[in-house]
Order: structure tokens, then sequence, then C-alpha cells
């Protein structure tokens, strides 16, 4: 009882959004993560980087609940999001992706929607519809995804017939259309030429006006570049956290220091 | 090629008494139609719980059952619908025991192939909408269906062929019938059973209106194919 208490006057100490306690992940007998604690701030960008394997995608995936979703996977621990366990048996975890929110690795626009369709999706399929309202929304989405100049007089377009790089800005247009108080990003940019990749960096910071982001890189100079906060994940376990500024200039941890000057990863 | 000189409206909407397979004809589309509806949706929404909601024992003892009776000999599936329903629960021969055993060959054969046709929508896509918030069943219905939309379709259309055909289990059940629709609790012709009958007469001219029969059912499997292609093609295109 009492580290909860200490966890929920950090909440409103440090304005955190989400909070990890304890995480631990499996998938079948593997063990995918160990006693993960991780801070993410409010409205700022929180990175986890680390090599691949190490357990960063699974970590983000159990923040919206969708780790759940893998044949044989479970978890202990738990996940505060404003101070609650959004894995108490009470919550829908169909209500808490809604508030968390997800871009994924490989642009996924569904392949049947139009541009527009594919903003409005997440409305529609929550049932959440806005009436007149929804062109406002899809208009306002893919502004803020910094795609609505290259794509307004084609939106009756297939979603999928844009480039890779739009179709990542249109997936997060589709995510903001909610309205999530946090969007997570699992290595939104592995996919992405370089030039995309700039489009979305610059993105991405610009989001954490609005929302709270945590985003899954395996390039540190991405994490670097967007984040204020950098996590390092090693086999599963959270070697080192803070300031990503402090991470990259005077890590405390060897193992951070040799990951971060490509001795190895 | 042989069933060619056959062909006149007349052949085509005449009663058997007046040279013409009409019976057959109209035989033929009503167990179709009744055959998809009942098997069409049951074979879908079987193959929707093998594909997305087939994770459990119940769905492997389901493909399994499925996958046997897929490779059915169809004369059996005739005799117990010959035993089932024509003996003991109608009593005599009956067009709605034909559409029963037709169903029987066309939901493991639909099921199947939802199931794969669903299987293909990568999963991916399903993971996007539920990181939208959406529910298993929304996901489902509004997101991976017209995902797959042209191999259900497909699917079903290849499976109405293959009962269009089927010959065995109708003798078993509507034994045919020179005149035609009576009614569901009658025997009703239909253009296989025509087929047979008359490659088994002696005279010429009934032979060949067999001839004319086989490719009127030809013709009909053919049309159906390139209605559905371009009905796809039309869908795809957007």
């Amino acid at each position: 009882m009492t580290s909860t208490n200490t966890n929920l006057e950090k909440v409103v100490d440090n304005n955190l959004k989400m909070h990890s306690i304890d995480l631990n992940a499996w998938f079948g007998v593997k063990q995918a993560l160990k006693n993960v604690n991780i801070n993410i701030k409010a409205n700022a960008v929180t990175a986890i980087i680390g090599p691949s394997g190490c357990g960063k995608s699974t970590f983000i995936r159990c923040l919206n609940r969708m780790h759940e979703l893998t044949p044989n996977a479970k978890m202990t621990g738990q996940i505060l999001l404003d101070g609650q366990d959004i894995y108490d048996k009470q919550v829908d975890p169909v209500q808490v992706r809604r508030r968390v929110g997800m871009v994924f690795q490989k642009p996924n626009p569904f392949p049947t929607m139009s541009i527009y369709d594919n903003v409005a999706a997440g409305l529609r399929l929550t049932g959440t519809k806005k009436g007149k309202n929804l062109d406002n929304v899809v208009r306002s989405s893919l502004e803020k995804a910094t795609l609505w100049d290259e794509v307004k007089d084609e939106l009756k377009k297939p979603g999928t017939s844009i480039s890779g790089g739009q179709q990542q800005r249109l997936c997060i247009a589709r995510a903001i259309a909610l309205q999530p108080e946090v969007i997570l990003m699992d290595e939104p940019c592995s996919a992405l030429d370089p030039i995309a990749t700039a489009k979305i960096e610059r993105l991405v910071v610009e989001l954490k006006r609005d929302y709270t982001v945590a985003i899954v890189t395996h390039n540190m100079q991405q994490a670097s570049r967007v984040s204020d906060f950098t996590a390092f994940m090693y086999l599963g376990s959270l070697i080192e956290f803070g300031p990503t500024r402090d991470i990259f200039e005077s890590p405390k941890n060897p193992l951070t220091e040799k990951y971060i000057t490509g001795e190895f990863g | 090629m042989r069933g060619a000189p056959q062909l006149s409206f007349g052949f085509l909407v005449n009663s058997n008494s007046a040279g013409g397979i009409g019976p057959a004809i109209q035989g033929t589309l009503i167990l179709i139609g009744l055959t998809s509806l009942f098997g069409i949706p049951v074979g879908i929404l079987s193959g929707i719980y093998l594909a997305e909601f087939g994770n459990n024992k119940y769905a492997t003892a389901m493909r399994s059952i499925n996958d046997v009776l897929t490779e059915f000999p169809s004369i059996i599936v005739g005799i117990t619908a010959y035993g089932v329903i024509v003996i003991a629960i109608i009593g005599h021969y009956s067009a709605i025991a034909g559409a029963i055993a037709l169903s029987f060959i066309l939901i493991p054969i639909v099921a199947r192939t939802t199931e794969e046709s669903l299987k293909l929508v990568p999963n991916s896509v399903r993971e996007a909408s539920l990181a939208l918030g959406a529910h298993k069943w929304r996901t489902t219905l509004s997101v991976v269906l017209p995902t797959a939309k042209a191999g259900l379709l497909t699917g079903t259309l290849l499976a109405v062929a293959r009962i269009a055909g089927e010959t065995a289990p109708l003798i078993m059940t509507i034994l045919g019938n020179r005149y035609f629709f009576q009614g569901l609790n009658q025997p009703m012709a239909a253009l296989p059973l025509e087929i047979w009958r008359a490659s088994l007469q002696p005279q010429a001219s009934l032979q060949a209106q067999g001839w004319g029969a086989a490719l009127i059912l030809i013709l009909m499997v053919l049309s159906l194919n390139i209605i559905v292609r371009v009905a796809t093609r039309g869908r795809l295109k957007r």
C-alpha cells in the first residue's frame, strides 16, 4: 500500500501521465520484460532505446493493453494512467486504447478505405460519430499530422495510394482523430527514407504540445533529437532512465555508455 | 457443343412434354437459391469463427470435422439425406431435402475458403483497428471482412458452382420431375438430373436434350463466374 501511495504523490508532483510499476511480461515461457519501472511525463516525449529484442516494443504494447492480444502473452505488475491502474478488473481495454493511441512500425492504413475514411475510421469504429463535425475532425487531424496540404485534393483516393512516409503520417492523423491523451509510437520511422523520417520527427516534437508521446526507436540520433526523456533497455530490463541529455552526455551505467557509443547493439 | 443446335427460346422455357428443359432450369435455380440461403450464412459465419475466434479446442475439432466434410463423397451425403429427411422426416422426395443435402456440401467449402481468405488479411490491419479502441467484433465486421471481400466472393462462388453441378445427392432427394415447380415438399427437376436421365435414354432426340441441358448448366456456372469477376473488380478499383 505504501508504495502505491508514494506513487500517487509522484503523479501529482511530477505531472506524470503514465507509470509502470514492476512490469513483467512473457511470451509463453520466454520473459520479455523484467521489473520495468518507467515514468512517462505529460506533454513530453519519452524515448525507449535498446538493441533488438530488448523488450522495448513489448513495453509500449503493455501501455495500451495490446500486449495481451498476442497468443500466450501474459504480464504482471501495474501500469497507471493518471494514477489509475489500466489493468484493473473494472477497466475495459477498449477504453484504454481510446485514451492511449498507437502508431506502428510499418504504416498500416486500412486498405479498403479512402484517405478520408482512414482518418474518420477511429470515430466510426468506436461509434463516436460526430455528424457534420466529421469533416472538421478529419481536416484538423490531417493538419496536425502535417499531411493536409499534400492530400487535401485527393481525400477520396485509397489510403494505400500515397507514399510510405505519407501513409505513416496518415496513421498518425488516424490516431489523433480520436483525441487520445497519449500517443505510442513503435519505431515509426524504421520503414521510411531519411526525408520522410525528418518530417515525422518534426511532427513528434510538435505533438507533445497537445499529447504525451512515448516513442520506441533503435536510432539513437533520433532519440536524442526528439525526446525529453530516454529509457535504455537491455535484455528485458530497464538499465537507465533519465533526461535525454543526461543519458547521452553522462550515462551513469557503463552498459548505457557502451550502447550509446556504438560498442554493441 | 453438341448441345448448341438444341438451343432455342422454347427449349429453355417449355416443359418436358413440349420438348424443353424449363422445369430443370427452374429447379436448379430454386435449388441454388435455397441452398445459398441456408448454406452461405452458416458457412461464412463458421469461417469467421474459425479465423478470428478459433484459438481454442472447439475450433480445432470443428476445423477437422469441416475438413472431413469437404472431402465427403456426395453420394454419401445424398444417402444420409435420403435416410434422415426423405424417409424419416418428410416421408417422400422433396425439393427441400435436396437443398439441405446440398447445403452440407456447400457449408464446409464456404467455411474453409472464408477462413483462408480472412487469414490472408495482415494482422497489422487488425491491430490498427484494435489500437483505435474498436471492439473485436467491430474490427472483424468493418475492417477484416471488407479487406477479404474479393476472396470471400470468389470462394462462395466456387462453392455455388460446385453444388450447381452435383447429381448424386439429388437422385436421392429431389428425384426429378417432368413438371414445373410444385412446392418445396414435392419432387423437383434439376439440370444435372436431366442430363443424367437423358444420357440413359435410347432415343437420339432425348439424348440431344441432355446435351442441350449440359450446355445450359455450363453457361450458367460460367456466367455466375463472370458476374462475380466484374463485381469484385469494380469494388477494388474504387
